[in-house]
């Protein structure tokens, strides 16, 4: 029997910004329920990967498929659509909005009107914001604000989840909160992770992926590839021996 | 509780207006019915543009354009038709037809806001000019001369619908004009508190973040700005109307200059205010207009540079600041109210 349809895969993705090659020849390769945790130094193309992957840019060269479907250079919204939500970067979220208006925003999309607004309180829940649910979201804390963007990736229930960098901003109490709930999450979706807090790796991380210079440094199990001697040196910011 | 309140009270605001539209004129004299049907029909024209900048984010500095074409499209079919039923249906169609062209190409084209501002304050003027230079028999469309820089006189007011054997009277003209900005407001509300009506806001607030959530920011604004055509469309039939006459200063900048200041006097972002901000101004400047002492466009900017600095967010904006916090001290019973957070944060008013 041939191989399974892998979730999602890339090949020989490039994306180039003029002279500066941000992913380089990525093959990616997730599977299926898979939690994949990516890492690398500041500039190393994580959030420039995320980024094609959503379609929030072009590739320069390079496929990219979903579920076995070509979703390169496709729109974000028609990616959204297919079954791909992120947290990006930098809070991206509804500032003018409540709380409830974003998560409803959000479920909507996927939901029936009959049990859209449990939907909406069975998120509020998740993400311990009930009790801010009528609160203008620019009022709150920062990372609450990254838990309204959480919150709004899952009323949406995508198939793979894309975090980036889902724990900065948040208080250690928040962070193992973020932990638990990703690996709730997992139980039933694909999840990629892009954090720098080695700590949260730990918590969650099954197999690792380390980008470098837009390349793909080392793809292990989280304790192989935190014990590898290329991947100290590339945090440390020592030139990588060939 | 406190929303239950605030929507009894905006529903009885809205029974209010209906009852003094309704004996508005019987109360005043036929010159003053006159002159606030008049801006009635320009406060129309301000919720067009409240709606598409204060909503749905986008600033077209040529609201004009699609006020002047629905004006052209009234006037040239009146005459043709010698019906004003019809005729005020194409001054809808007509502007919205054109913004859709026009809002096709600038939003599946990616042009960013400010040439949008650019491209529609250019349109405005190449429609000024064209229409402009259309003296002679030669430009005629039917039976209507465009006259050039002339205009159109002597333009067949409103009828009955389907009548056109009974022309309304100035008083029926009133009641038609105020009734329709009533509705129009009433019906942008009703949007804007529609699922619709969120992703509008939505798109406004995050166009990133809309579509990484599988909305498609293209349509939502193509839509939006649609609906603002058709409406600033309808406003120039108004607007024809009342004087019988369209010319092509209909298209001029100053008046699309002056949409931007009702808007910011009233308040960005909320529906009542622009229309008070419209009348207000247009009251002043049709009071400085009887007398020679000041030049009205003086008035004009150093109403816009007074607002800006003092009171950036407009009046209605500001008054619902002060009252909400008002309320939240009487309510608290003591005074450390909640620092102004807004109730309503769509700023639907």
């Amino acid at each position: 029997m041939a191989e399974l349809t892998p979730l999602l895969r890339t090949e020989h993705l490039t994306m180039r910004f003029g002279g500066v090659v941000a992913n380089d020849d990525i093959n990616f390769t997730l599977q299926e329920m898979e939690l994949r945790c990516l890492i690398g130094p500041n500039g190393a193309g994580k959030s420039t990967f995320f980024k094609s992957l959503t379609g929030q840019q072009t590739p320069t060269s390079g496929t990219i498929a979903f579920r076995g479907l070509p979703i390169t250079g496709r729109l974000p919204h028609e990616i959204a659509r297919m079954g791909i939500g992120i947290k990006t970067q930098v809070p991206n979220v509804f500032n003018g909005l409540t709380v409830r208006e974003n998560i409803w925003l959000s479920a909507r999309r996927k939901t029936t009107s009959q049990s859209l607004s449990a939907a909406v309180r069975g998120v509020l829940d998740l993400i311990r914001l009930t009790p801010q649910a009528d609160r203008t979201v620019a009022t709150l804390s920062h990372g609450q604000r990254q838990w309204v963007e959480i919150g709004m990736v899952l009323a949406a229930e995508p198939h793979l989840i894309l975090l980036d960098e889902p724990a900065a901003g948040m208080t250690d109490e928040e962070t193992l909160l973020t932990a638990d709930i990703i690996r709730d999450i997992n139980l039933s979706r694909a999840i990629v992770v892009v954090e720098h807090d080695m700590a949260f790796i730990r918590l969650i991380a099954k197999t690792v992926t380390v980008f470098h210079q837009g390349r793909v440094l080392i793809e292990d199990t989280v304790d192989k590839v935190l014990a590898d001697q290329r991947v100290r040196d590339v945090y440390l910011g020592k030139k990588v021996a060939a | 509780m406190t929303q239950r309140l605030a929507l009894f009270t905006q529903a009885l605001a809205v029974v209010v207006a209906a009852v003094a539209i309704a004996i508005a004129p019987g109360m005043i004299e036929i010159f003053t019915l006159m002159q606030i049907t008049l801006f009635a029909s320009m406060a129309v024209l301000s919720l067009s543009l409240a709606f598409i900048w204060g909503f749905g984010g986008i600033l077209s500095f040529g609201q004009t354009a699609f006020f002047g074409l629905g004006g052209y499209a009234y006037a040239v079919a009146a005459i043709n038709f010698q019906d004003s039923t019809q005729a005020i249906m194409l001054a809808v169609i007509v502007p919205a037809l054109f913004s859709a062209i026009l809002g096709y190409f600038a939003f599946y084209g990616r042009i960013s806001d400010v040439y949008l501002g650019v491209i529609t304050l250019t349109v405005t003027l190449i429609l000024f000019n064209v229409i402009n230079s259309t003296s002679g028999d030669e430009y005629r469309i039917g039976e209507a001369m465009l006259g050039g820089f002339n205009g159109i006189p002597a333009v067949p007011t409103f009828n009955m619908p389907f009548d056109p054997e009974s022309p309304l009277s100035p008083e029926q003209s009133w009641w038609a004009t105020a009734g329709t900005l009533l509705l129009v407001y009433l019906g942008l509300r009703a949007l804007l508190a529609s699922p619709f009506g969120r992703v509008i806001v939505a798109v406004r607030e995050n166009e990133v973040r809309a579509s990484l959530l599988g909305y498609d920011p293209r349509v939502v604004k193509l839509m939006t700005f649609i609906l603002g055509g058709a409406i600033a469309g309808l406003a120039g039939a108004l607007y024809v109307n009342w004087g019988a006459f369209v010319g092509p200063t209909i298209f001029s900048l100053s008046l699309s200059a002056e949409i931007i200041i009702w808007i910011t006097v009233g308040g960005l972002g909320t529906l009542l205010g622009p229309i008070i901000g419209c009348i207000l101004i247009e009251y002043i400047v049709a009071g400085i207009g009887s007398q020679q002492t000041l030049n009205s466009n003086l008035v004009l900017g150093s109403v816009l540079v007074f607002f800006v600095l003092l009171i950036p967010k407009g009046i209605v904006p500001t008054i619902r600041d002060i009252a909400t916090g008002l309320l939240a001290r009487i309510g608290r019973g003591h005074g450390d109210a909640t620092p102004a957070t807004m109730p309503q944060t769509a700023g639907v008013k």
